[in-house]
């Protein structure tokens, strides 16, 4: 029997995530939602959602003694960040003023900027990044399995990842200008949509993770 | 440009069964809000609200076992308005599955309740809901005040005025409902819509008006909406989700299909 469990660092609404993950596993599965650094260390696979601002879920993460455990699963079994946990991965957000990250991927946090438009007709944009936008797979991925090219996800932030590595971005999304959307590095996938709230495609992602062994 | 406009059906709910008010006087029962939510989102919806119309604060709870029914069905994102007064309201419903609440009363009671919202939630899971009815005359520009109490109480608060105050109070969203036209099928007052959001740096959802597929467009490309908020057309099968997101995008905006 595996199990999934649902890094709970005290945010919110970690309710979606769990309910979509148990609508694709398998018979047998187990989902925990759970803040308990051991039940993480034990799974099989783990999920590090993102909910709130990032100082919150930095500083949240620290004060539950789970920011060890994270740097673990990011070393050693299959590891999927949705949102603010995707930016969580990276050295540093301008969100909050300058919050420092995990830096478990190297490069930075974003934002939009008050004055975003779009590059093509100068349109200005609104931010948040809000609603059901385009992800382009920019190489193929077992998490990629059977969701078309260029299908909507949704998405809902102010800030944006540029990892100092560009080879580990494998999705992006257009608004302004290109976007990391997923990136992926041996045994991590993350994020910057939430595949929860994104209808089929989002839940075949999660279907994906479950079935996936961490490598490429 | 890539990211899609939206089209958000509302259902309002009493005591946890679906209804929708027309000019919020004559209220019709039409069923169960799981099943309704979930036809929804077969038909393509991108988000669902939820306005919960329940008079008595005694059976609020029916709301949050709503919303954690549908939650567990239905993977798009969900709203939740109505009563939301309280921190304590808003982490019970985010909880049980919403993602965003709407606050309306309260905020005008209140402002400083947005701003205490967002700072603890975040302000991509707060929408301030304005009610706006004109003010002005037909022959003069636009000028439109808030309303409460479903559009019956005025507050002499400039509608513009109060979109950016609540922005820069943490909301993420403007939900923005134009009391002249809710319930009338005459479609969104999009002097309205384009004021607000051109005044305002986050989304605008256009509400209260819509009769036709036209109407919806039109909240886009002259209310300058990012998103648009119907019930009654979607509620009684006059048009389906899909058929409103084809008429969209054959008058060239972009939708999700």
């Amino acid at each position: 029997m595996s199990t999934v469990a649902v890094v709970d660092y005290g945010m919110g609404n970690l309710h979606s995530v769990a309910k979509a993950l148990e609508r694709v596993a398998p018979t047998g599965y187990t989902v925990s939602v759970t803040s308990d650094p051991g039940a993480i260390g034990s799974a099989d696979r783990v999920v590090f959602p993102g909910v709130g601002a990032i100082r919150d879920c930095i500083g949240e993460l620290a004060r539950l003694g789970l920011t060890d455990v994270i740097r673990d699963v990011a070393r050693s079994k299959p590891l999927l960040c949705v949102c603010v946990g995707l930016q969580a991965l990276l050295d540093f957000s301008e969100e909050n003023g300058g919050t420092p990250c995990l830096g478990i991927v190297p490069g930075r946090v974003e934002f939009f900027g008050n004055d975003l438009r779009d590059a093509v007709s100068g349109e200005r944009l609104k931010v948040p990044h809000m609603g059901w936008n385009q992800v382009h797979q920019e190489r193929a991925h077992r998490m990629w399995r059977d969701i078309p090219q260029d299908s909507r996800f949704y998405f809902v932030h102010s800030y944006h990842a540029r990892p100092a590595d560009e080879g580990v971005i494998v999705g992006t999304s257009v608004y302004g200008a290109k976007l990391t959307a997923a990136i992926a590095r041996d045994n991590i996938f993350a994020v910057q949509f939430h595949p929860e709230k994104s209808a089929a495609a989002g839940l075949q992602l999660y279907a994906n993770f479950l079935g996936w062994n961490g490598k490429e | 440009m890539p990211l899609a406009k939206r089209i958000i059906p509302c259902l309002d709910v009493d005591n946890g069964r679906v209804v929708k008010g027309v000019r919020f006087l004559e209220i019709r029962d039409a069923g169960d809000p799981v099943e309704i939510a979930k036809r929804y989102d077969e038909q393509g919806a991108d988000e669902i609200t939820f306005l919960d119309i329940t008079a008595s604060s005694d059976n609020r709870d029916t709301m949050v076992h709503v919303v954690d029914a549908v939650a567990g069905q239905v993977f798009i994102p969900l709203t939740v308005g109505g009563g939301i007064r309280t921190v304590e309201d808003i982490r019970r419903m985010l909880n049980a599955g919403a993602d965003k609440v709407s606050i309306n009363t309260a905020a005008v009671h209140r402002p400083e309740f947005v701003k205490e919202a967002a700072d603890r939630f975040g302000a991509q899971c707060i929408v301030v809901a304005i009610d706006a009815k004109r003010v002005s005359a037909e022959n003069e520009p636009g000028r439109w005040e808030i309303f409460t109490h479903g559009g019956r109480k005025a507050t002499g608060i400039d509608a513009v005025d109060w979109a950016r105050r609540m922005v820069e109070y943490g909301a993420g969203e403007i939900l923005l409902t134009s009391m002249d036209r809710d319930g009338t099928k005459q479609g969104f007052d999009n002097a309205l819509n384009r004021a607000v959001s051109n005044a305002v740096p986050v989304p605008v959802i256009a509400s209260g008006g819509v009769g036709t597929l036209d109407d919806l467009a039109n909240g886009i490309t002259e209310g300058h909406a990012d998103a648009v908020l119907a019930a009654s057309i979607f509620h009684f099968g006059t048009y389906t989700i899909e058929q409103a997101k084809r008429h969209m995008a054959a008058r060239g905006i972009e939708v999700r299909l």
